[in-house]
């Protein structure tokens, strides 16, 4: 046994029982299509090390899709198959049961989610299914880790089953056969949970509720990103950061060079962290200072969000107006993951199903989504000039996602498809999984950026060392100054912003800009090209053709708005 | 009285009779548990030719208008 397959329909749980099987840390969520990519780990069986393999949920063998057709591909690779089910949606599950089961690979069931048939009045006798079809099935619940020990235990009970090639037809029958003499269904009363989910996916409720959920989600998100900047980062800086940094510098001598790169600029003889610019102050100061908490907040209002089960009855609300624009009401779950970091979102962009989609939904979320690290500096720098002008900013990236996805959805030669997605049950989220995601995608954020907002710290200081910020800003001036309004030093910001977004903004600060420039400036990062993490998996994404023709639309919407809000404002 | 999804009134139930549309089409919502001599039931349906919710066995779903609408149904009594 060397490769171990998780299989099934999608929102059956694969991700958490992978998570039990290897102990690896991945995305586990309450909604179609967490999984987007194959995620590998290894478990321990006696002496063996087999590489188990999530594979991203399928309904059928029969290709209708690039992700079934990968499935497809995988299992010829497999030496087992764990066919993941859904418990309390039996019937439907085993139709991939029964396929599977007819590729002559051994199988081994996990009668998953078993914890919820008991709330919805559904009783399966385990037993007699596993007569039935002749291979071990367990009852598990992967989020508890409920039947894990046995499942593992019985891996080695699986064999192929010789059978022959049976018709739709015939699997269908053979399915009802099975459910009827296995499955007992009891009359239950809807939960309050089960009543909550008729209302928010009504109409006219289920927009209050929306626009209450969205509301409350930025609420917190901004309440408790300042809150955390406030009573821990800030003081954190202040009176433990800062002093260690005077003292470095003056042991360094004020202009070094080495102290230019590493302390930066001193204020008044004191350390002003978003306008130093040395590696050691505001190189640490943006990712961890200032970002770093709304990370935290966001990540864990979506964490929450997600887990509950909310996202995909977003996505049926706004779906009529997300066909205005050329995709369909799924859309917005890459778009909303897009807000933490641009790249998940763009890996998501997966789950969407045509090339058509896919080039809009990337081309929006890059010009008019700014990452959680861009808005925490824009709230920063802009806030602090005012409410109003923070609403410009993102009003005008707002309004810039409607006319482009209007425009893109004109222009674009095909229609945009029709949502067709499961709406799985809203769940109690669990506390300790969803500090575990938001610890993983924290860790994440720090692993990824730091080194990245290091390297850009240095890489300005060596650009103006070497003079050619200078150099370039004069090529550049009469788009910068004549066009946009700002400083000809503004270009260090924009050739900054292709490293990273948030050290970008930050780049703004020590400008001395009016208000005015910090709002376009602001604007003009975020519109005009993906940061180089997100375009490399565009690139992957969309192909080099589709992702060059993005970046086009890209650049001139960022000279049309810094242009308009040089002459609105 | 054959009538398609999208004129089943939210609420109400039916036993699946027809699927009409291409073959692509009927594959992907069969997988999905949509098929003939189902008893499917209507949870929502949204503004303007949206998406139409609906319950069958233990799923929900949500699926677009026009392809609601390809879906015929025998309420009965």
């Amino acid at each position: 046994m060397k490769k171990i397959l998780l299989m099934g329909n999608p929102n059956v749980g694969k991700s958490a029982i992978f998570s039990r099987l290897t102990g690896a840390r991945i995305i586990v969520s309450n909604y179609p299509g967490t999984t987007v990519e194959f995620t590998q780990g290894k478990m321990k069986i006696g002496d063996e090390r087999p590489i188990v393999i999530d594979v991203p949920g399928t309904y059928t063998f029969e290709p209708s899709s690039k992700a079934e057709e990968v499935a497809v591909k995988m299992l010829t690779e497999g030496d087992l198959v764990i066919n993941v089910v859904n418990s309390t949606n039996l019937e439907r599950n085993l139709y991939l049961t029964l396929e599977l089961l007819e590729k002559n690979v051994p199988v081994v069931i996990a009668l998953n989610m078993w914890d919820e048939t008991k709330h919805q009045g559904i009783n399966i006798d385990a037993r007699k299914l596993e007569k039935e079809l002749g291979v071990p099935v367990i009852p598990t619940c992967g989020l508890t880790g409920e039947g894990i020990k046995e499942l593992i235990s019985r891996l080695r009970e699986a064999k192929p089953i010789i059978s022959g090639i049976s018709s739709d037809t015939d699997k269908w029958k053979r399915i009802g056969e099975i459910v009827e003499s296995v499955q007992k269904l009891t009359h239950h009363h809807h939960t309050l949970l089960q009543r909550l989910e008729d209302v928010s996916i009504q109409p006219a409720s289920g927009l209050l509720i929306a626009a209450t959920v969205i509301y409350g989600a930025f609420w917190v998100i901004r309440t408790l990103g300042e809150g955390l900047i406030a009573r821990v980062f800030e003081p954190l800086f202040q009176n433990i950061w800062a002093p260690l940094m005077l003292k470095l510098g003056g042991l360094l001598g004020e202009d070094t060079f080495l102290h230019d790169v590493l302390i930066g600029k001193l204020t008044d003889g004191s350390i002003d962290f978003t306008m130093a610019f040395g590696v050691l102050t505001t190189g640490f100061f943006v990712p961890i200072g200032m970002v770093l908490p709304y990370i935290i907040s966001f990540y864990l209002v979506l964490g929450l969000l997600e887990d509950f089960g909310y996202l995909p009855r977003l996505a049926v609300l706004v779906d009529n107006f997300m066909h205005h624009l050329g995709l369909h009401g799924f859309a917005i779950i890459p778009l909303m993951l897009g807000i933490g970091c641009n790249v998940p979102g763009a890996l998501a962009i997966r789950i969407l199903e045509e090339r058509r989609e896919k080039f809009i939904a990337a081309t929006l979320m890059a010009v008019s989504v700014p990452c959680m690290a861009q808005i925490a500096m824009i709230i920063g720098l802009v806030g602090e000039r005012g409410g109003q002008y923070l609403g410009i900013v993102f009003g005008t990236l707002f309004a810039l996602f409607i006319i482009k996805g209007i425009i893109m959805n004109k222009l674009l030669k095909g229609a945009s498809p029709e949502i067709l997605v499961e709406i799985p049950p809203y769940r109690i989220p669990q506390f300790s999984a969803v500090l575990k995601k938001l610890w993983m995608r924290s860790a994440w954020f720090l692993k990824e950026a730091v080194p990245y907002v290091l390297l850009g710290v240095l890489f300005v200081n060596i650009l103006y060392a070497l003079n050619i910020i200078d150099f370039l800003s004069k090529i550049f001036s009469p788009i910068l100054t004549g066009l946009w309004g700002l400083p000809k030093e503004a270009i260090s910001a924009l050739i900054i912003g292709f490293l990273r977004k948030d050290v970008a903004v930050g780049m703004l600060g020590p400008l001395n800009l009016t208000t005015k420039q910090l709002v376009i400036g602001s604007t003009v990062l975020a519109v005009y090209f993906p940061c180089i993490a997100t375009f490399v998996v565009l690139v992957k994404e969309l192909g080099i053709k589709d992702m060059l023709k993005s970046a086009a639309i890209m650049m001139f919407a960022a000279l049309v708005v810094g242009t308009l809000l040089n002459i609105i404002l | 009285m054959l009538i398609d999804l999208t004129q089943l009134k939210p609420g109400e139930a039916g036993i699946i009779k027809e699927l009409r549309g291409g073959f692509g089409f009927t594959k992907r919502i069969y997988n999905m548990g949509i098929r003939e001599g189902k008893l499917i039931k209507k949870v929502s349906s949204h503004f303007w030719r949206g998406p139409q919710t609906i319950e069958i066995d233990n799923a929900r779903i949500a699926i677009g208008f026009g392809m609601a609408g390809k879906i015929f149904i025998e309420v009965n009594g």
